[in-house]
């Protein structure tokens, strides 16, 4: 399982283990699995897509003003406002 | 002396006046636990961008095409300083601590030879007009703030930049006063542009650095992109600790006006039953020399 971090300035808004997140890079959409490179994005403002399982639909989360960083101990996002 | 009739109506009014210094403690009591909480849900956010930053600093050198919020204008002319206060008094020394810090480095700053700005953020901060009328650059409304959200801190760091754009100053120092105790709040001021960036040798930061990170777009965009992003959250951080101290300040000057009162009820109602005893005596002397004199 990927370790998911989503933290707005006023919040830590999301901790939890998930099975893969798709993160709306400036660059291009990435999906970000367990064991995955690490990684420094910027994001465009839009929706992360987050996979709890691997069959199940995607909850998806609007931020704003984000940023990405995969390291190994897994996925944290920073947005300035989530919605 | 005071009569009798005065001495009561002076206990009832320092009654309510007590009454109200209490009311005003417990609601700052209240209103401290909340803003303590809202200062330590933000800290996971600024832990993160600086440890983010830390490794950003190891990658990037500074140099002349740096973005201007990093590098600098390459002057230390003009200097802005930006005072956070409160929008209410009656906080004991909490926003004369703030101008008063503010108003010492601006003086240091003149007898260096600088010119100095300041940038008003809060109504009570507005005082400094009286100490140098004709350098106030921006006075930022903030009364509408009930409980402060990182727009506001955004609104404020957006101003700044254009400002900062618009080569209006060189250095810009934040003045607001640390959190450290609902007794103690420490007035500081520290410099929030140019971004120093954090040394990366002495954080943990250090470490996931040195791993092959993959930077997309490079590390350059990225840092320009997140720098006001720094700032705003130095910011947000500073109003938030404001909020804090705020509260903190003004539950102790509470407190001791309650006290005070207490003290003052106490020494009245001495003074006034003395008053009332010697009204007494004096009414007996009179009656016991007058059934004397009929004898």
């Amino acid at each position: 399982m990927l370790h998911f971090e989503l933290v707005t300035p006023e919040k830590l808004v999301r901790s939890e283990d998930v099975y893969m997140v798709v993160v709306p890079g400036t660059e291009g959409d990435f999906g970000v699995l367990e064991g995955h490179a690490p990684v420094m994005s910027t994001i465009r403002d839009g929706a992360l897509s987050v996979y709890r399982t691997e069959k199940g639909e995607p909850e998806l989360i609007a931020i704003e003003g984000g940023f990405a960083e995969v390291s190994a101990t897994g996925l944290t996002v920073l947005a300035e406002r989530t919605a | 002396m005071a009569s009798l009739k005065a001495l009561k109506i002076r206990i009832g009014s320092v009654k309510s006046t007590q009454k109200i210094t209490k009311a005003m403690k417990m609601v700052a009591a209240a209103k401290l636990r909340r803003a303590q909480e809202a200062a330590i849900a933000a800290r996971p956010y600024a832990l993160r961008l600086e440890q983010v930053m830390a490794s950003l600093a190891s990658k990037v050198t500074v140099s002349e095409s740096s973005p201007k919020l990093l590098a600098g204008t390459g002057k230390d002319q003009v200097h802005l300083l930006v005072i956070a206060t409160s929008e209410r008094g009656l906080a004991g020394a909490f926003n004369s601590n703030i101008v008063r810090a503010a108003r010492r480095k601006a003086e240091e700053l003149e007898r260096a030879g600088k010119t100095v700005k300041f940038y008003v953020a809060g109504k009570k901060g507005r005082v400094i007009k009286r100490f140098f009328p004709t350098q106030i650059l921006a006075d930022h409304e903030m009364s509408h703030i009930k409980t402060v959200a990182f727009a506001d801190a955004k609104a404020i760091t957006d101003d700044l930049i254009a400002r900062y754009e618009a080569g209006e100053f060189d250095i810009a120092h934040l003045f607001y006063a640390r959190f450290q105790s609902a007794l103690v709040q420490e007035p500081v001021g520290r410099q929030i542009i140019p971004v120093a960036l954090p040394s990366a040798a002495n954080d943990v930061a250090a470490s996931s650095a040195t791993a092959a990170v993959e930077y997309e777009p490079d590390e350059e965009s990225i840092l320009a992109a997140l720098l006001p992003r720094n700032i705003a959250i130095q910011i947000f951080g500073a109003l938030l600790e404001n909020a804090a101290s705020e509260q903190g300040s003004r539950m102790t000057a509470m407190d001791n006006a309650t006290r005070n009162a207490g003290d003052m009820i106490n020494r009245l109602t001495i003074q006034y039953n003395r008053s009332r005893q010697a009204a007494i005596t004096t009414e007996l002397v009179e009656i016991i020399s007058g059934a004397e004199a009929l004898k």
